[in-house]
């Protein structure tokens, strides 16, 4: 199959076809820096174009101009070879242009077909929206994508790879011809990726193009035909996908080789720190038992939906176990809210570090002390001097560069709000540190530098849990990895039982 | 840097003040007088004492619209307990006001706490019970300045070097509350809570909780103004303070409390309420009737709110290290 594909896509890239839609060397740039600097991109009808990059890139800028949020300072854009403006973002739709965004911005109260049609309902009589065609259609076009989505479910009934699928629908209702997607498989499981590949096939069937931006190696070789890689807001390369390998991609992206995207480290785990005893939740989770030892890194893989992160947050007190035991070096521990878990040195760093992790009103010191207030403060008053010490110590040790340490967290770069969450859950001084998907959504360098921090972390003796959907990751930095799968262990790996394939069968349950 | 927008809000609020003065002394030249304007402050300190509360309350992302009512049935219990026990010291009935207030703030705190039904909904639904039990308590009846006990009228309107007990308790308050919101963890709980209530919870602070003491400050505060209230006025009754709380949360406004939580300072919400106090106090004199007082006290707060609105619109991220150093 994808042996075929590529031979068609290498046919199909003949000079003499014209682009559906191409970019000529367009420039944008903001007040005081160029975001494009004439970036040139061809899609073709029934083609798979990977757009690659590191964060920063230039990648949304280009996704936003064509979608005509943004416009072009300089350059153009092309439709089937002739010129054309999308001043609005309905000029972009209406030549067939549609976004499938990394979240769906779509409506959860409305249902499914009405998603489908916002904005171009079929009309009946005295312009009223004809309901029952609209379902009809609606229901034909999800068929078309493999679909068994009863139109008038409400959205929010939905899980996400299946308003996935709505926001597929809807980019069919408009009759596109260029479908982007921005990161689609971020928020998605194994599973699910499978069903978006399949889709991705019948879209090219269809002849549509179709321009699909990624951080993930293996599904840009699985599904694309041809390449074409940014960095600092300039094209670098672009070609077949056949012609070219995983490493010169990667080289392409950083301008130098990445030979080694995992740190060696000694593997030397101590005693043992924590060990959890069969904890349950009535819904989330059961039968949940395993040990952690000082120095270790624990990797907990699964599909989205395992229950992984619902089991790390009842450890952290977030919700509570039904039943089961925690020990803490050697002592049991009862642990009913954050406090009591950030108190017995179990910090939680979690998945959505934006929306979850700072405070961005308050300044960068009220962030890093905000769970260590028990130590700077005396019967509930607060001790600025101690506070700005041990901000700046930890804020320090991970080389945060700001004005000032009163600078509001919101006007920090996402870089730097990311080294503030973690001087924040630091200054605790941890035992244990649970790391909810500590790189999803990074760029390969920034990746890099956490995985270096985590070994670092290890080897002053932490305990790390990680808990993380990449493969490579787990495999890459674990000492040992639990599987889980539907709320339960379904195998704990160490040594060389840890390979890509025993994951997956235990996490699919194969 | 949005600490400096604050600061500057809150300069700019001053220049606003200072200028509304100026304007009026132009038509009214006595307005200006100290004697006058400690009027002002002291008319308005119910205003501020109740923004402080509401301040803390919209700090952490909920709004108490029970403040007025909460003040009348403080204000009717306090008065019948003067009625039925003149002799008791006026000390004793402060802390009566304040204990009564807090407790049923905490109704309030409770419910949103432990129940998680939405704040407007909790506070509509007790705004109605305390002006029913206002009602069930003195069978629709007034308590007139007559049946008060002297010592009980005369508190608030006792003065020291200068300014009545009134303006005194509004600028304690000032002060205890301001070092309470920037000295203290509780303090720091309510902005947290307030400005990213996810953060919070994973950072070992209870939201749910944080709220609760909110609401019970809130409430402690508007027991004290009901009691400040009946003594100084010498009335006790149904409708006392009818939709005054829509006068709080717009002084609040006003003052820069960022109705979406997480942002506000209690000098921001003191300099709102005088905004207020300020222009009910000034229009009267200078011959403007009270249907155009309605109409600038809205204005104003229209104003502000787009203010507010263009300093907290997003800036956009910030990717240029240029950029965050500039800041």
């Amino acid at each position: 199959m994808l042996m075929e594909t590529d031979q068609k896509s290498v046919l199909a890239s003949t000079e003499s076809e014209i682009p559906v839609l191409a970019l000529n060397a367009v420039t944008k740039t903001f007040p005081g820096v160029t975001a494009l600097s004439e970036v040139s991109l061809e899609l073709f009808p029934g083609k798979v174009t990977a757009l690659v990059g590191e964060n920063g890139a230039g990648k949304s800028t280009v996704v936003k101009i064509l979608t005509g949020i943004y416009q072009p300072n300089g350059g153009q854009i092309e439709i089937d070879g002739s010129p054309i403006r999308f001043p609005t973002a309905q000029d972009a739709g209406d030549a067939g242009v549609t976004a499938i965004h990394q979240e769906t911005v779509l409506f959860d109260e409305l249902s499914v077909a009405e998603n489908v049609f916002l904005g171009h309902a079929p009309r009946g009589r005295f312009g009223l929206i004809d309901t029952s065609a609209m379902m009809e259609r609606a229901r034909e076009i999800l068929e078309s994508v493999g679909a068994h989505i009863d139109p008038r479910t409400k959205l929010k009934d939905l899980g996400i790879a299946n308003k996935h699928l709505v926001a597929i629908a809807r980019a069919l209702s408009i009759d596109a011809r260029v479908v982007i997607m921005d990161e689609p498989t971020a928020a998605l499981s194994q599973k699910e990726i499978e069903e978006l590949y399949d889709l991705v096939e019948e879209l090219k069937g269809q002849g549509k193009a179709i321009l699909f931006i990624s951080h993930k190696f293996d599904e840009i070789f699985r599904i694309a035909d041809s390449y074409t890689v940014f960095r600092d807001g300039a094209l670098v390369g672009s070609g077949a996908i056949a012609d070219v390998t995983e490493a010169e991609l990667v080289k392409m992206m950083v301008g130098r080789d990445v030979s080694q995207i995992f740190p060696d480290r000694e593997r030397k785990t101590g005693d043992e720190i924590l060990a959890v005893d069969g904890y349950e939740h009535p819904t989330e989770f059961a039968d949940i038992s395993f040990v952690l030892r000082r120095g270790e890194i624990l990797g907990f893989y699964g599909l989205v939906g395992a229950g992984r992160s619902e089991f790390m947050q009842s450890l952290f007190g977030i919700t509570r176990p039904s039943a089961g035991d925690v020990t803490i070096d050697g002592e049991r521990a009862i642990i009913r809210s954050p406090a009591d878990a950030v108190g017995k040195g179990i910090v939680y760093v979690p998945e959505d570090r934006g929306r979850q992790g700072t405070i961005t009103a308050l300044p960068i010191f009220q962030n890093v002390t905000l769970p260590s207030l028990g130590r700077t403060s005396k019967n509930g008053f607060l001790k600025l001097a101690e506070e700005f010490q041990l901000a700046r110590e930890y804020t320090e040790r991970l080389d945060l560069r700001a004005a000032s340490l009163d600078t509001d967290v919101g006007n920090l770069s996402g870089g730097n709000q990311q080294k503030v969450v973690i001087a924040k859950w630091l200054a605790t001084h941890p035992k244990i540190i649970i790391l909810d998907e500590p790189t999803k959504g990074i760029d390969i360098g920034s990746k890099a530098a956490v995985h270096e921090f985590m070994a670092e972390l290890a080897a002053q003796g932490l305990a790390v849990i990680m808990v993380s959907s990449e493969i490579p990751e787990v495999l890459g930095m674990s000492d040992r990895v639990i599987v889980m799968r539907e709320g339960r262990i379904a195998a704990e790996l160490s040594g060389d039982d840890m390979t890509p394939e025993t994951l997956v069968r235990h996490a699919a349950g194969i | 840097m949005q600490k400096q927008i604050l600061m500057s809000r809150e300069v700019l609020l001053t220049g606003a003040i200072v200028l509304l003065l100026a304007i009026i002394s132009t038509r009214f030249p006595a307005f200006i007088a100290p004697s006058n304007l400690a009027n002002v402050f002291n008319d308005t300190a119910p205003l501020i004492l109740l923004a402080i509360g509401q301040m803390i309350v919209i700090l952490t992302r909920c709004i108490d619209l029970s403040v007025a009512a909460n003040l009348a049935l403080t204000g009717m219990v306090v008065s019948m307990i003067n009625v039925a026990m003149p002799g008791l010291p006026v000390p004793i009935i402060i802390f009566i006001a304040v204990a009564f207030g807090a407790l049923l703030g905490m109704v309030n705190g409770v419910l949103v706490w432990k129940l998680e039904i939405p704040p407007i909904v909790v506070t509509l639904g007790t705004m109605t019970i305390f002006r029913g039990t206002i009602f069930l308590l003195s069978e629709g009846k007034w308590i007139n300045a007559h049946e008060f006990s002297e010592t009980f009228k005369a508190f608030p309107r006792t003065e020291l070097l200068g300014l009545p007990l009134m303006s005194w308790i509004a600028i304690a308050a000032v002060i205890f509350f301001s070092v309470v919101m920037s000295r203290t963890t509780l303090g720091r709980a309510f902005y947290a809570a307030g400005g990213n209530p996810h953060a919070a919870t994973y950072a070992g602070i209870d939201v749910g909780r944080t709220q609760f003491w909110a609401f019970t400050i809130s409430g402690a505060l508007a027991g004290l103004t009901g009691y400040l209230w009946v003594s100084r006025f010498a009335v006790a009754f149904v409708d006392l303070a009818g939709g005054f709380e829509l006068s709080v949360v717009a002084a609040c406004v006003i003052g820069g409390v960022a109705i979406m939580g997480g942002i506000g300072t209690v000098v921001g919400a003191m300099l709102g309420a005088l905004f207020l106090g300020i222009i009910s106090n000034a229009l009267p004199v200078v011959n403007i009737s009270p249907f155009w007082q309605l109409a600038i006290s809205g204005g104003a707060i229209i104003i502000a709110v787009a203010l507010n609105a263009q300093a907290n619109r997003e800036k956009g991220r910030i990717i240029l290290k240029r950029a965050e150093h500039a800041t």
